[in-house]
């Protein structure tokens, strides 16, 4: 922070006025009004889910109602199942979905050939640009039980054809893993950016010293990203209960509701299809909270055990 | 560095190098699987294992596809909704980032304070409907351009960018020649961020293009919709509208089953040759200035 050092130094820049700085506070009067109108006023809306709102009486003369809506939903009979089958998919998510990134970024990092180095990242990037949709439709190419590749080799070989998406046992597999394959060559980009930033003669002297690669992995890059890890992992955690909302959505369908239904699912029926705005905010509201309470306690966690956190 | 490797490190090499290179085709076969089985007769796909080239050329789906009208629809209205929905994107994005990246912004703290808030609560699902419903631009073309106008992870990355990549002494001459901020960002600024601005671009206008639920949750207006939504319906939903209404009249099942495959995989490939088009040109930003942003944010 150069330049703070900069501004007790001038006192010119000290005694910058309102109105000498008029023109940046007129580019960010567009961008704060938009953040307040889809920001901040839905979550002035969330009052809502302590209302009976109807559209006659708007947000602010809906009746008052407590609790009402969130003990209707935790004594409601799906609820464990729900809860459940949120916390299922997006643990296994986490589990696989942050540490494989890590290592194919260091198996990136390891390659010395340039061109191929090149070559394999660039394609591992592409299934990220893909739209959930087309995912979906692929991965019904491939696992369809009629003219599905997989069970076109499954029945090569011998075997009988398996419905990956009509199996709830199945469903979290498929969710998960088809999801890897989308962003973890995606997911590699920032820990390359890091360890880019690595001092070239760490390694130098490590060869020296007669380190072996898997031993400066060890002890030179994984320290050098701990901090990108960190960061990482934590902002993963704070979305633990919004699992893939828009994937799990396609996917769904009535063989694999007993997986598949999850928490946001759960919450665009009730509020979109049946029009009960009331509880499905509150479903909704309950979500977004769990999800920053992790995220404050996993940061917590994270300012007292290593030297990197959110804020 | 070409000091000379030991034996083990030569086999820590190739051994490194013939994983990720399994892994690069596990990634890639999918992709290539669909364009060959675009171009093949859906009934010699499976004749054997893998599908590795096109098998009984056709560009049957292809044609299919082509005289949807429903596809064309989809394809003006996406259009439409990437080309000002980004524009929209990227000129907020600048507005919110250019002033929080000058470090003697009164208010700068404050103001990242609410951005960032955002990236970890909002209000949901259903208080943001009612917002958009209250200000009447449901089931309008502006519903899918207006809102979500800034992604605070994205402006962090431009903000770092501008902070990193603009050198202060040439600020301060500018205004030493009397240049107000505004001046500032589009004659001096704006020009020396063409990678950033660029790598944007790439970032909204594929989230535009790929997005789906806000189209779905807005739109009920049949010829609003963009074609990820007709997309949903051919690939997730089965229905073709009027690429096989005709087959059905003339042909049997089996044969309305095949066509109906080619033109999912047709469809599939069609769809994505706009992102794959303008992919390589941003990639080459995507290394390290950019993405360091990211971290440091």
């Amino acid at each position: 922070m150069e330049s703070s050092v900069r501004k007790k130094l001038l006192p010119s820049a000290k005694g910058k006025s309102f109105l000498k700085q008029r023109w940046l506070y007129i580019m960010m009067l567009l961008p704060l009004t938009s953040l307040i109108i889809w920001n901040y006023i839905p979550m002035y809306g969330i009052i809502i889910s302590f209302k009976d709102y109807s559209p006659a009486f708007g947000i602010l003369h809906s009746p008052w109602v407590g609790f009402d809506h969130f003990e209707r939903f935790f004594n409601a009979f799906y609820f464990k199942d729900v809860i459940i089958n949120t916390l299922r998919i997006s643990l296994y998510s986490l589990a696989v979905g942050v540490p494989l990134p890590i290592i194919l970024a260091l198996m990136f990092n390891e390659i010395r050939n340039k061109k191929y180095k090149s070559i394999v990242q660039t394609i591992s990037y592409i299934p990220n640009f893909i739209s959930v949709i087309i995912i979906v439709g692929m991965v019904m190419f491939f696992t369809s039980p009629v003219d599905g590749v997989i069970n076109a080799v499954i029945q090569y070989f011998g075997g009988e054809p398996i419905d990956f998406i009509g199996n709830p046992r199945l469903f979290p597999h498929v969710f998960v893993w088809s999801g890897i394959w989308q962003s973890v060559g995606w997911g590699t980009l920032i820990y390359t950016a890091a360890m880019s930033g690595i001092p070239q003669d760490q390694y130098e002297a490590a060869y020296i010293e007669g380190a072996s690669r898997l031993k400066c992995i060890w002890y030179i890059t994984i320290p050098a990203i701990m901090p990108t890890i960190v960061i990482c992992t934590i902002l993963a955690t704070g979305s633990v209960m919004s699992v893939g909302f828009e994937k799990v959505l396609l996917m769904q369908n009535d063989a694999n509701l007993a997986t598949s239904e999850v928490l946001s699912t759960y919450m665009y029926k009730a509020g979109i299809l049946n029009a009960e705005y009331s509880f499905s905010a509150a479903v909704g509201f309950f979500n977004n909270l769990i999800n920053f309470i992790v995220l404050y306690l996993v940061n917590k966690f994270a300012q007292k055990f290593s030297e990197t956190s959110l804020w | 560095m070409d000091y000379q490797l030991s034996r083990g490190d030569k086999v820590f090499n190739w051994f490194n190098m013939v994983l990720v290179g399994i892994l690069t085709l596990i990634i890639l076969y999918p992709l290539l699987f669909v364009v060959f089985a675009s171009l093949s007769d859906p009934r010699q796909i499976f004749d054997h294992v893998l599908l590795l080239w096109p098998r009984g050329f056709t560009l049957d789906g292809y044609k299919r596809v082509f005289g949807n009208s429903d596809i064309w629809m989809g394809f003006k209205n996406a259009i439409i909704y990437t080309g000002l929905g980004t524009a929209v994107n990227v000129i907020m994005t600048t507005l919110a980032a250019y002033p929080l990246s000058r470090r003697d912004f009164r208010g700068r703290n404050v103001i990242t304070m609410l951005f960032t808030f955002t990236m970890f609560f909002s209000g949901g699902l259903i208080p943001t409907y009612l917002v958009n419903q209250a200000l009447g631009i449901v089931n309008t073309m502006w519903v899918m351009i207006i809102p979500g106008a800034i992604s605070v992870y994205n402006m962090i990355i431009m903000r770092t960018y501008f902070q990193q990549n603009i050198p202060l002494e040439l600020e301060e001459s500018a205004f030493i020649d009397g240049a107000t901020d505004m001046q500032l960002l589009l004659k001096i600024v704006l020009p020396l961020s063409t990678p950033i601005i660029a790598v944007m671009m790439m970032f909204y206008g594929v989230g535009r293009w790929n997005g789906y639920f806000d189209a779905m949750i807005y739109l009920s207006d049949r010829n609003l919709f963009p074609l990820q939504l007709i997309l949903r319906e051919i690939l997730v939903q089965n229905q073709m509208g009027d690429s096989v209404n005709q087959a059905i009249m003339t042909a049997n099942q089996s044969e309305v089953n095949s066509l109906k495959q080619s033109i999912k995989y047709a469809v599939v490939v069609v769809s994505s040759v706009p992102v794959l088009i303008f992919y390589p040109v941003v990639s080459k930003y995507f290394e390290k200035g950019i993405m360091v942003g990211a971290i440091k944010g």
